[in-house]
């Protein structure tokens, strides 16, 4: 790990000041995936702006019947709440489907939305990235890209965001509540958080240097069936290779893309009477596989079409 | 601002209570909840398997709540409680699950033990308080019940190298029952 110092923030604002006047710094919360790949030299800031114990941890309800989750809240607690559990059933399976409990425990909300993909040669520093380094070039094209991306991927990478949360946000609507450095609130769709690849991986947000991440809004509870599907090697503790996050009208697919996938084309498909097989196939027509994972084209039309018809979970 | 090996490091000197005593530290900032522990603290209950939050072996409980203590930074605990093996029992005074462990013969190497003991410790709270798992069948429910399926979805973060699993979840199913 490289050397580098370390603050605690006092406030939200404070720490996005900091974080757009330091080089090279960036935001602490839980450190359960910035700290693991600071091990491999992969994150290497000159300076943390430690934010875990700034007082956004709350879980309140909101004037229109929403929810709104605050970005420090550890995915336990917003798991383990009762009004996520009961109004929202959808975002505490996805919550609960990913990762370990100690994970979990440690983890925060808003870094869970902002951890980094799992593609093995991201985390293989002898191979080329361009995400780790723009320009030179993507090994997983060619390579074992067997949990590579299908939609929405680019020449340039064929990584998956790896949240399984960021899906049932998307499915639900929910918007990400941030503090600028120059003292603002911004409010953004979680579904224009994450950035498609293009020819630019490496930017992998639509956030501004030094904002921060304060809360997740939740909007009212869809009418309507709830339910986070996840298809993975085993059965716990792994990251999937298909997953759907369905909430009354919203449909939203995890793994498939290098952002939680907001399957628009199949919600305006079954909004228009389409079958729940032709609902899939509207939104997978777009699919490509880079061989290795050609199969996950096959298991995405599956589990959508048995998802929309209702099938027994799990 | 250090940028390289070469230079030195930055260092931070805080507090931090583990197994109910006050310790006074000066570590590299770099420093791992789990080096403290083991290298500064010298309590090697603690096992470093992975350190990569992987294997579980390094769990330790912060302020009662379990946690890979390889994926977390020293400074970060300044002024909280950490329990580890060595706070939960040591010969001959041990702890029910660690009798339970040795009863049930749930280890052969036994390098994963500790973090599955202080594993299964929080864990057993974790039911108490009534927080859910991938395993609960009814998400709105106020009590869970600890079946097998439950247990093993909920340990899924301890890897056992030897594969005491079925032993593992014997142990731990007595101390439940004879708490529950």
């Amino acid at each position: 790990m490289r050397p580098f110092t370390y603050e605690r923030a006092a406030s939200a604002a404070g720490a996005a000041k900091a974080a757009s006047e330091t080089p090279g710094a960036r935001f602490l919360a839980g450190g359960t995936n910035l700290l693991d790949l600071m091990k491999l030299e992969i994150e290497r800031p000159q300076h943390l702006i430690d934010v875990g114990r700034l007082p956004l941890d709350g879980i309140e309800d909101t004037a229109d019947g929403g929810l709104r989750i605050g970005a420090m809240a550890t995915n336990t607690a917003a798991a383990s709440d009762r009004r996520v559990r009961t109004r929202y059933p959808v975002l505490a399976q996805a919550i609960l489907a990913g990762a370990s409990a100690q994970l979990r425990n440690k983890a925060s909300v808003g870094g869970n939305l902002l951890q980094r993909t799992r593609c093995s040669y991201f985390y293989d520093p002898a191979k080329p990235c361009n995400k780790r380094e723009p320009g030179a070039g993507c090994s997983a094209l060619g390579g074992d890209a067997r949990g590579n991306a299908i939609l929405g991927a680019s020449e340039a990478c064929v990584a998956t965001h790896p949240s399984d949360m960021a899906v049932a946000l998307v499915a639900l609507g929910a918007s990400v509540e941030t503090a600028t450095p120059a003292g603002e609130t911004r409010e953004r769709a979680v579904d224009a958080l994450h950035r498609l690849p293009g020819n630019t991986p490496h930017v992998e947000t639509t956030l501004a240097p030094g904002e921060l991440v304060t809360a997740v809004v939740l909007p009212p509870p869809p009418a309507g069936r709830q339910e986070y599907r996840k298809v993975r090697d085993r059965a716990s503790y792994a990251g999937g290779l298909f997953s759907l996050a369905l909430a009354g009208g919203g449909l939203a697919l995890g793994a498939v893309a290098l952002k939680p996938w907001r399957a628009a084309k199949a919600e305006a498909a079954l909004a228009a009477g389409a079958s729940a097989a032709e609902a899939a196939a509207a939104e997978l027509d777009a699919a490509r596989g880079t061989g290795r994972n050609d199969f996950k084209i096959t298991l995405a039309r599956r589990v959508i079409t048995d998802a929309l018809q209702g099938g027994p979970a799990r | 601002m250090a940028d390289g090996p070469a230079r030195s490091a930055p260092r931070a000197a805080f507090e931090i209570i583990v197994n109910g005593a006050p310790r006074r530290v000066d570590v590299d900032l770099r420093t791992t909840l789990l080096d403290l522990l083991r290298e500064t603290l010298r309590l090697s209950g603690t096992k470093k398997g992975c350190d990569h939050g992987q294997c579980g072996a390094c769990t330790v409980l912060v302020d009662g709540v379990r946690i890979n203590s390889c994926l977390s930074l020293a400074v970060m605990h300044e002024g909280q409680h950490i329990t580890t093996i060595e706070g939960i029992g040591l010969p001959p005074d041990l702890s029910p699950l660690q009798r339970a462990f040795l009863q049930r013969d749930a280890f052969q190497c036994g390098y994963c033990t500790p973090g599955q003991i202080c594993s299964a410790l929080a864990m057993l709270e974790e039911v108490r308080r009534g927080e859910p798992s991938a395993e609960t069948p009814d998400l709105g429910a106020a009590v869970i019940a600890l079946t097998d399926a439950e247990i093993r979805e909920r340990m899924s973060g301890n890897i056992c190298r030897c594969s005491a699993y079925p032993q593992i979840l014997e142990a731990i199913r007595d101390v439940a029952g004879a708490a529950g």
